[in-house]
């Protein structure tokens, strides 16, 4: 367990430019409730036969720096396979992670580091960090009523028990909109967006402070999605929480996120305020996923064509050299294929991992007019390699 | 209803619509229930569409609305405790006009219109594929069911056609097994199936909504393409109203097992004529609205499908309904244009005034 004194600022852990990055993440003020560093999970490719040689790993996640704001809701976005669920089941430590730290920052201020810690010594943060899980029809188990698998954490914690956990179990059902008088029945009695909300129930039921989650409405209809976006953009408010929010859909991200980081490959390529990204994505990978959103009005027609990506996703067991994404790019200079760029300051407050950045002009979304971010000046980045020239 | 609409203008502005106004598929008050232990599910009950030539008809509509039964009713896909109980399927294909409903579902004429002229794409790309034969002998078979070709001449259509849905190295794909291919790639090889044959109607349900955003734009950007080149018409069947906007010429919403909306797209978007369009519409987070929007949401869920409500099956989440009148009636069907048509009350100013009595 981690000495109180152990602050997140003062933590001489990794390389030296990675704390400093970490540090410049942080505006004065805000207190980062979750410090990612240098974070890899690896997972071993087995041979075939009785005694399966390791023949190699698959980097799931790969190096990753990332600070989460207390009381923010933020993004990771990616394409399937970048890491995105991986990287959230470190944090829960669902998953060991292979190297790297989650320096977490408990209530009272101590911050220990959670990939460190054995399964006892662990208890009483995982009723701290929960998850919500996307598929609202496996996730329940459908041999427990609704009262056994919201109250199962507190059960489980030892926090409450017999009609104190019963009460408490109800107070959370009506929160998250569910009749309390339901909590007797089965799971399969419920419609997608009603597990939905259960699952919710069951993540908030410990009192939480960071919540991952892990494409929670990407099952759900339409209507209902807005439903539970609502719900949880509420409960955020209410009960003072920090959402992790990992998904595939650009919109959704965009209406619920303050911040967003888009990661490929097991990194992050890029990390911004949400409308600093979607406005002026400063990562040619970002530029193509938000180019291949399909938007909800026929006059956009056809818009994202000249951005599409080839389909060739690079194999995570054996990613290209230098920078991951540069088989894909439709900027890619030679000298991309054999160094790997650094996430860095682009403008104030928004990093990308793109050697040319600076000379791209990358299309965003048009915001609408009263949406729009004042637009910060290009801060000073730090030097790009020497060996850049002007294009 | 009339076909003819003006050609969305960022198509390919060389695009061979077909016959603009010929009626490839009209569906006529299908009635497709399944006979469970519960009741009776009315998954799609009374729904009339049209297919033109050369073009895509959206089917747009949230889980349990029936827009998959609808699709699978027109290749009679449906299996036990389902069946087709009233209504007409009218092909005009390439023989005499028929009613698909009619054929005998096991029968050797729909088996030449299924696959040869009708041919259909699943959401799961994995799932639809055997994973215990190679690309090249799934793609050689579905071929050489409806041509009649030598092993080689398919092999080589089989290439030719892989090429076409933008696969790179199409020999390599060929022997391929299913697994050793992206989820992309493996809804490529089964467009490449489905257009093995030229079919004049392309049914795809839910074709890219396993698939990432990216692959997702691709397909798409294909399948638009594609058309373009062939002057196939596509029934589209999706529940994510950007694909539509993207790739629709009309729109047909559906809710409940009915066609509550149906009109050109531009229409649907941007003068939604039932409460149940502007609903939806308005639940969808848009991009460019910036953070932190509040999404207006239909209230409550959609009926369990025994459980339908009488009237108007929409009333119970509807905020414009009107009590004693949509609760209690069927409502009437009303055309708004020469392509639209509203299921709703709202357009009957007669019954409005009459309930407001």
């Amino acid at each position: 367990m981690s000495t109180p004194d152990e602050r997140i600022d003062l933590v001489d852990a990794g390389p030296e430019p990675r704390a400093e990055a970490a540090a410049r993440s942080t505006p004065p003020g805000a207190e980062n409730i979750l410090s990612v560093e240098n974070l890899a999970m690896r997972y071993p490719i087995r041979g075939h036969g009785l005694f399966a040689r390791t023949t190699g790993h698959v980097h799931a996640v790969n190096g990753v720096d990332l600070t989460v704001r207390k009381g923010e809701v933020l993004g990771l976005v990616g394409e399937s396979g970048c890491g995105k669920t991986t990287l959230g089941r470190c944090i829960v430590r669902s998953e060991q992670p292979t190297e790297g730290s989650l320096r977490y920052r408990g209530p009272d201020g101590t911050v220990v580091d959670l990939a460190r810690l054995n399964a006892r010594e662990l208890r009483p943060y995982q009723n701290q960090v929960r998850v919500v899980f996307q598929d609202p029809f496996s996730s329940l188990n459908p041999r427990m009523t609704i009262l056994q698998i919201v109250g199962d954490p507190l059960r489980a914690g030892g926090i409450a028990r017999g009609s104190e956990l019963e009460e408490r179990v109800a107070i959370m059902l009506k929160r998250v909109g569910l009749s309390p008088g339901h909590m007797r029945r089965y799971p399969h009695a419920f419609s997608g967006g009603e597990r939905q909300r259960v699952n919710i129930a069951r993540a908030l039921i410990t009192q939480p402070r960071l919540v991952i989650a892990d494409e929670a409405v990407s099952a759900l209809d339409v209507s209902v999605r807005a439903q539970v976006l609502n719900l949880l953009r509420d409960l955020q408010e209410e009960f003072d929480l920090t959402y992790l929010f990992i998904s595939h859909d650009m919109s959704v991200v965009e209406s619920i996120c303050d911040r967003v980081a888009v990661m490929y490959l097991g990194r992050i390529v890029e990390l911004a305020d949400t409308g600093d990204l979607y406005a002026r994505p400063q990562h040619p990978y970002t530029e193509a996923l938000l180019s291949a959103v399909p938007r909800p009005d026929p006059r956009l027609r056809g818009q994202g064509r000249r951005h599409r990506l080839p389909d060739n996703f690079p194999d995570p067991a054996d990613p290209p050299a230098g920078c991951f994404f540069h088989t894909r790019c439709a900027y890619a200079q030679e000298d991309c294929g054999s160094h790997q760029p650094e996430l860095r300051t682009v403008i104030e407050d928004h990093r990308a991992a793109c050697h040319y950045t600076e000379q791209l002009s990358l299309t965003g979304v048009d915001i609408e007019p009263d949406q729009a971010p004042p637009a910060p000046s290009r801060a000073d980045g730090p030097p790009r390699p020497s060996q850049l020239k002007e294009s | 209803m009339s076909m003819e609409g003006a050609p969305s203008p960022n198509r390919t502005p060389d695009r061979d619509p077909g016959t603009p106004g010929d009626v490839l598929l009209e569906i006529d008050q299908l009635r497709t229930h399944f006979f469970v232990d519960g009741g009776v599910v009315r998954a799609v009950d009374g729904v009339s569409l049209t297919v033109p030539a050369g073009r895509t008809v959206c089917v747009v509509g949230e889980s349990g609305c029936g827009k998959s039964i609808t699709a699978r009713s027109i290749l009679r896909l449906i299996e036990r405790p389902g069946r087709i109980v009233d209504g007409r399927i009218r092909w005009y294909g390439a023989g005499e006009p028929v009613d698909l409903a009619a054929l005998d579902a096991e029968g050797e004429p729909l088996r030449r219109i299924r696959g040869a002229e009708i041919a259909m794409v699943f959401q799961e790309p994995m799932a639809s594929l055997s994973p215990m034969y190679t690309v090249g002998n799934q793609l050689t078979e579905a071929i050489r069911t409806h041509l009649e070709l030598t092993d080689q001449e398919a092999w080589d259509r089989g290439l030719e056609l892989l090429g076409h849905v933008g696969i790179p190295r199409p020999q390599r794909t060929m022997e391929s097994y299913p697994f050793q291919l992206s989820g992309g790639m493996c809804q490529r090889v089964m467009i490449a199936i489905a257009l093995s044959c030229r079919p004049r109607l392309l049914i795809a349900d839910e074709p890219t909504t396993a698939l990432d955003v990216t692959t997702q734009a691709r397909i798409i950007d294909l399948l638009a393409d594609l058309q373009a080149e062939t002057g196939m018409s596509m029934i589209f069947i999706t529940h994510d109203l950007g694909v539509v906007a993207e790739i629709a010429d009309e729109v047909v919403v559906m809710y409940l097992g009915t066609v509550v909306e149906q009109g050109p797209v531009d229409d649907i978007f941007h003068d939604p004529k039932h409460p149940y369009t502007r609903a939806l519409l308005a639940s969808v987070p848009r991009m460019g609205r910036g953070t932190k929007q509040r999404l207006s949401t239909i209230p409550g869920q959609v009926p369990h499908p025994l459980q339908r409500p009488p009237g108007c099956p929409f009333h119970t989440r509807c905020t414009e309904a009107i009590p004693g009148l949509c609760d209690v009636q069927d409502p009437p069907m009303i055309d708004l244009g020469p392509r639209s048509r509203a299921r709703c009350v709202l357009h009957d100013h007669e019954l409005v005034r009459e309930a407001a009595r």
